[in-house]
């Protein structure tokens, strides 16, 4: 463990790449940060009181509790989940308290061919607010290289977490993120995925169970599919109790790569309220968008909806930004990058022109 | 400014203006009346170079310049600027967003805002549930921001309120009153009549114009006895 920040640690030729998943390197905007490389946990460090942060393994054997929790979440849903994990992060935020800057979470794949497969447990304990970032990132070395995120989310009585996973991958590498999140009555666990990096493959599909009455659960995505990529993304929430709302918005460009967006909505209780939203845009012949939105109720008393749209950039749309002056590849561009609006994303203030910035960098020159 | 030759233009294949010839001179404002479906806005949308408006006939002249194969955003650049009369919604795509482009001077796009009632729109997506009224104000506030020397206004007033057809007018004749400031508007209603200095009118009916006169005028006798009447009280006329 480096006594150093988590600026010092971080080799010089792979900052950019973890700067684009989000990581603040100086950690200035940061409440706490967690680092490991492939399957070494090189740093953390937390700046606030009120948020624990540490390996898991390090948890497991410290912390009485950690022990209790990790596994629990895939146990009660009866799924399996591998074990041969090595690393990952233990994140709890302190019972009451409002962590108002973000904490950070890197995993970065640095060695080549490189299996990293980590499980991770963030725990926010009851009434206690807190916003997390975790980005994942690979270097330029680092061909053919895998990455398994197990992660399990406990969000207790009346608490609220804002999760925001970027994702920042290379062509040849894979993935395969395993979550899922218990949410308490009275809480709220907002999910934000971005992934507009090319990847060789993700595997995907977060759960939310809503254990109790009036929690709430949203999954938004922004996703860009580059020629070559399989992008099988999706996000499930069960609302296991009354008065529950749920939400799930994707938004999908495809340049040429397969994009399966998919989303389920699983009723167990009456009088909730959920919605899916699924939008996708196909730039070139090549691309595909694969919209499966599921639906499911045992009750009559719900209120469930959900809307897809696929298609190509809107004609109507360009032409009115050319009687504008656009050129007509400057008004395709805008398109797709409005379509991309970070406020698809149920960011907070502080994080909207960040991520947005971040956006901007990333796709310049991509449309 | 404009001058339109022997335009016959189809959509769909189907012919939808035929042999028209048009004249608008530097500052003039010009008023199109016509039934619905009469081809007003398809004679606007072919003068912008829009998709799906093909000449089969006839020259486009900008600026003593023949524009008929030239994109839109040429035409835009010669100074040519359109209202819609049903712009489409952008997701994501902020009305700031373009107002920036079409001006680089903020203190402009803040007054113009203002005076439009639209500052609190800037943050929005365009068109995204703006109400009628809104869509109006922000189309004009948009094409005003451009500072064409040709407007063409389509239905400007159409689903506005009294009070906003009041703001919207005077901003339009504000403009217009500059040197050089031309306009081709299409109205229905007519009310956009009592704010601005419209010189000329002309109805069209079956993709023809029929009849050239005073838009005042004009517009009393539509009322009055409908446009039929317009077609049989005077042969057709050149614009």
């Amino acid at each position: 463990m480096s006594s150093q920040g988590l600026n010092g640690i971080i080799h010089k030729k792979d900052l950019d790449t973890v700067s684009s998943s989000g990581m603040d390197l100086s950690e200035k905007t940061r409440s706490a940060s967690f680092l490991q490389q492939d399957n070494r946990v090189e740093f953390y460090r937390s700046l606030s009181e009120g948020v624990e942060i540490m390996g898991i393994e390090e948890a497991i054997k410290n912390i009485p509790e950690a022990k209790g929790y990790y596994g629990q979440a895939f146990d009660s849903l009866k799924r399996q989940y591998p074990l041969d994990t090595q690393g990952g992060y233990f994140i709890r935020i302190k019972k009451g308290r409002t962590v108002e800057l973000p904490i950070q979470a890197c995993l970065f794949l640095k060695a080549q061919g490189f299996q990293q497969k980590v499980h991770n447990l963030i725990i926010v304990e009851e009434g206690a607010k807190a916003y997390l970032i975790t980005g994942c990132s690979a270097s330029e070395a680092a061909d053919e290289a895998f990455h398994l995120g197990i992660s399990e989310f406990f969000v207790k009585q009346g608490a609220y977490l804002n999760f925001t996973m970027i994702h920042s991958w290379k062509e040849d590498v894979s993935v395969k993120p395993m979550s899922i999140a218990i949410v308490e009555g009275g809480s709220s666990f907002i999910s934000n995925y971005i992934c507009l990096r090319p990847v060789k493959e993700i595997n995907m599909y977060p759960t939310a169970v809503l254990k109790g009455e009036e929690a709430k659960a949203s999954f938004n995505s922004l996703i860009l599919s580059h020629p070559g990529s399989l992008q099988d993304i999706g996000s499930r929430v069960i609302l296991g109790a009354r008065n529950c709302q749920a939400e799930i918005v994707s938004r999908a460009v495809s340049k040429g790569g397969k994009v399966i967006a998919r989303g389920h909505l699983k009723a167990e209780q009456k009088d909730i309220r959920a919605h899916l939203e699924c939008r996708g845009l196909i730039l070139t012949e090549k691309g595909t968008i694969h919209a499966i939105p599921e639906m499911e109720s045992e009750f009559r008393d719900v209120d469930m909806s959900h809307e897809a749209a696929i298609g190509r950039i809107n004609k109507e749309e360009i032409e009115y930004l050319c009687a504008r002056g656009f050129s007509k590849e400057q008004a395709q561009s805008i398109i797709v990058r409005g379509f991309m609006d970070v406020n698809v994303l149920a960011l907070p203030d502080m994080l909207k022109q960040e991520i947005s910035a971040l956006e901007d960098k990333t796709l310049k020159g991509s449309f | 400014m404009l001058e339109v030759r022997n335009l016959t233009v189809a959509v769909s294949g189907k012919i939808i203006l035929k042999d028209i010839d048009l004249k608008i001179e530097d500052g003039q404002v010009m008023v199109l009346f016509g039934p619905n479906g009469s081809g007003k806005t398809t004679l606007i949308k072919t003068i912008m170079g829009f998709g799906g408006y093909k000449i089969k006939k006839g020259e486009i002249a900008f600026q003593g310049k023949i524009i008929n194969e030239l994109p839109v955003d040429e035409r835009v650049k010669l100074g040519i600027g359109i209202m819609y009369q049903h712009p489409p919604k952008i997701r994501g795509v902020k009305l700031k967003q373009i107002s920036g482009f079409l001006s680089s001077d903020p203190d402009i796009i803040e007054s113009l805002s203002q005076k439009l009632s639209l500052s609190e729109h800037l943050d929005r997506d365009v068109n995204l549930d703006f109400s009628g009224g809104e869509m109006k104000r922000s189309e004009l506030f948009q094409v005003i921001l451009q500072n064409p020397d040709l407007l063409l206004l389509d239905e400007p007033e159409s689903g506005v309120d009294i009070e906003n057809i009041h703001v919207m007018g005077r901003v339009l004749n504000e403009y217009l009153k500059q040197e050089k400031k031309s306009a081709l508007v299409i109205t229905h209603t007519g009310y956009i009549l009592d704010y601005i200095n419209a010189q000329k009118g002309c109805v069209m009916s079956e993709g023809k114009f029929w009849c050239v006169g005073d838009p005042r005028e004009m517009f009393d006798a539509i009322r009055d006895f409908g446009y039929e009447k317009c077609k049989e009280c005077i042969c057709p006329h050149k614009a």
